[in-house]
């Protein structure tokens, strides 16, 4: 049975609709992140499992039980907000008693409770501040706690890492993800990160304009991408997207793009046959392809083309090339993008087998 | 640690010592005009006060002299130990101490009832869904406006019916009543700024009312408190028209009781008397503004409540 399920969610403010007819189910134990640019409705969503914004139509379960219109605290979940929101005139401690107390709970049970999450979380020595007295990670440490503490079927976290520098968020990722090993709990996690889904998610809702664009497992949404949007989306340096056209001659499929250079698709798997001259989109990784110069073996295609410029971020580097009208980029070692000089023209090679298609009219993948 | 940022501190105070020394600052025209205009200012307030001063001092003697800016030739504090004990107001003649306990039992159920009353609106209002609030806040924001003459009769047969009128409950009813518009206002704009998340994690904490209100907001409300506790004080201590019209005879504040003393008392007027009488009954809301001052001005200058 699965543990929390959204069933024909509508969702409007006045006359602005924001979700329409969404889906989704996730199994107990799931970690799962609604992935989307702001404005997508995913913050919507989460606040609607936890009772803190109205349904306009649909059903929520958890587990079995209809909570749709139950109470907040009546739901059995816990949530982590963005801004940690710890309540400021109260201790550590106090932050975390304080659902508990709410919950009538006997005394020796809340302090254990507290001392357990303090061991867990290493707050030990923070118990007795004020939250104004604690660093970002650790009022974002405290906040979890006060999650923890409530043993909650389902664990809500609103964008939890975006308020702190790059260095904590690592840390805090590595962290919740720890967390969700050891305790297992269904964590339902909005972010708008996709390194932070990527590394946490068992599961991957992606979102755009109060639509589920896709659902699947970290690795189904990094390789087959369901359209030109989650291709578009995911992946840093982005997925280059270029125009081609089908051509089919004898049992061979190939694309030809704007500026007449060809990539073999004989081996893509298709959905359905592909007719010629219909237009498409294909998608290739930057990382997929093989170093510059480099002698090709079993291509799809090969490029010659002129270095644009190219950018090192640390452990790595993006070489772009002009193709066609825009830019293509690659990804490169570090070592080698100081040859890459501009206007120098260098040969590159994408594999077989990796590349994405989609529809260029619908931009649904083929 | 506290070495490493002590230290860090002290690196800081040396780097941050100028080079070159800034330019004085120079007194200009615009300053000079400031600062007479102040000056003036400050006159107009201080100079009647003295005059009230040095006159309570004075003996009667003195006082038909006339020269009402002279200090005291002989200081005394006979005129203040008489309107405290002896000043006769109406006919009975004990002095301003039974107008001065009338006003502290009715100061405090008015300002337990007025701000109780207020807060608690302004909390609801400002961090729950009501219904229609939009509405009674503009209703309030109107009732604010109302002038006290207007609805006094409607509020005697009111609180007559109800069975308060003529008591110390009466007048707190009528002061709560009256202030609840403003201090509800005052209230919920401050309530406004608490964020939004922390409203919503003690709702998933807890959901009820009143203890999010006691444990968490109320809380978070001092300096607000402070604020609201010092107008409340000052305007139902200086109160006049309340007191006498729904206090009855025997719960009358100091206010009326001065009133009385200064205008109906008979044979001559003793001035010195009178200054002093007024002075006691100005005394405490000046004591309040002396000790709470400083929270006073942090209370109305604070914006968001900081997390």
């Amino acid at each position: 049975m699965p543990r929390v399920s959204f069933e024909r969610i509508h969702k409007a403010f006045g006359a602005v609709t924001v979700l329409r007819d969404l889906d989704l189910s996730i199994e107990h134990g799931e970690f799962l992140v609604l992935l989307g640019p702001s404005g997508c409705g995913k913050t919507t969503l989460l606040n609607m499992l936890a009772g803190l914004t109205d349904v306009t139509g649909g059903r929520i379960l958890i587990g079995d039980r209809d909570v749709t219109d139950l109470d907040p605290k009546d739901r059995g979940l816990a949530m982590v907000f963005q801004s940690y929101a710890l309540y400021p005139t109260k201790t550590v401690r106090g932050n975390l008693r304080f659902g508990l107390a709410s919950a009538r709970l006997p005394r020796e049970e809340v302090e254990r409770r507290v001392a357990w999450a303090a061991r867990l979380l290493q707050i030990e020595p923070l118990l007795d501040r004020k939250p104004a007295q604690l660093s970002g990670g650790q009022r974002q440490r405290v906040a979890i706690g006060r999650a923890l503490v409530k043993h909650a079927e389902v664990l809500l976290f609103d964008e939890p890492l975006s308020n702190l520098d790059a260095k904590l968020r690592t840390e805090m990722r590595l962290e919740i993800k720890r967390l969700h090993d050891e305790l297992s709990p269904t964590v339902v996690y909005v972010t708008h990160d996709q390194i932070e889904a990527m590394t946490m998610a068992t599961k991957i809702a992606v979102m755009n304009n109060g639509v589920i664009q896709q659902f699947g497992t970290p690795d189904e949404i990094y390789e087959r991408p369901a359209n030109l949007f989650v291709a578009g989306f995911i992946g840093a340096p982005a997925m280059n997207l270029k125009r081609a056209r089908i051509l089919r001659r004898g049992g061979l499929v190939a694309g030809v793009f704007g500026n007449g250079q060809q990539i073999d698709l004989g081996d893509y798997a298709f959905a359905k046959a592909p007719q010629e001259g219909s237009e498409i989109v294909v998608g290739m990784r930057p990382e997929y392809f093989g170093p510059p110069d480099a002698p090709a073996r079993e291509a799809a295609a090969v490029f010659d083309l002129p270095v644009a410029h190219t950018e090192r971020t640390g452990s790595d580097a993006t070489g772009y090339l002009r193709f066609d009208e825009g830019l293509l980029s690659l990804r490169v070692e570090p070592g080698q993008a100081a040859r890459l000089a501009g206007g120098q023209k260098v040969r590159v090679a994408f594999p077989k087998g990796k590349a994405s298609l989609f529809d260029a009219a619908t931009g649904g993948r083929l | 640690m506290t070495d490493v940022a002590s230290a860090a501190a002290i690196g800081a105070t040396v780097d941050s010592r100028p080079v070159v020394r800034r330019r004085r600052k120079r007194i200009t025209g615009r300053s000079i005009a400031v600062l007479v205009f102040l000056t003036v200012c400050a006159l107009f307030f201080c100079v009647p006060l003295y005059v009230v001063l040095t006159t309570s001092l004075k003996t009667m003697d003195e006082i038909r002299q006339g020269q009402i800016f002279a200090l005291p030739q002989t200081w005394t504090l006979e005129a203040w130990r008489f309107a405290w004990t002896e000043a006769c107001s109406g006919i009975t003649c004990e002095g301003l101490r039974v107008g001065f306990l009338n006003s502290v039992l009715i100061l405090v159920p008015s300002l337990i009832l007025s701000v109780a009353l207020s807060i608690v609106t302004g909390y609801a209002l400002a961090l729950w869904d009501v219904r229609w609030a939009g509405a009674f806040l503009f209703l309030l924001f109107m009732c604010a406006f109302v002038p006290f003459q207007i609805i006094m009769y409607p509020l005697i047969a009111m609180t007559r019916s109800i069975g308060v009128y003529g008591t110390i409950w009466g007048v707190a009813v009528v002061h709560a009543v009256l202030a609840m518009p403003v201090l509800t206002l005052i209230f919920r704009n401050y309530y406004k700024d608490v964020p939004q998340e922390i409203m919503s994690a003690a709702i998933m904490d807890s959901g009820s009312f009143w203890r999010i209100f006691g444990e968490i907001i109320l809380p978070m409300s001092g300096n607000i408190l402070i604020v609201v506790l010092i107008l409340q004080i000052t305007s139902i201590w200086n109160d006049y028209l309340i007191g006498v019209t729904f206090g009855g005879f025997n719960t009358q504040p100091m206010t009326v009781n001065l009133a009385n003393m200064v205008t109906v008392s008979t044979g001559t007027a003793s001035y010195n008397v009178d200054m002093a009488a007024a002075l006691l009954t100005a005394l405490p809301p000046l004591l309040i503004y002396f000790l709470l001052g400083k929270f006073f001005v942090a209370g109305i200058t604070a914006g968001a409540i900081k997390g």
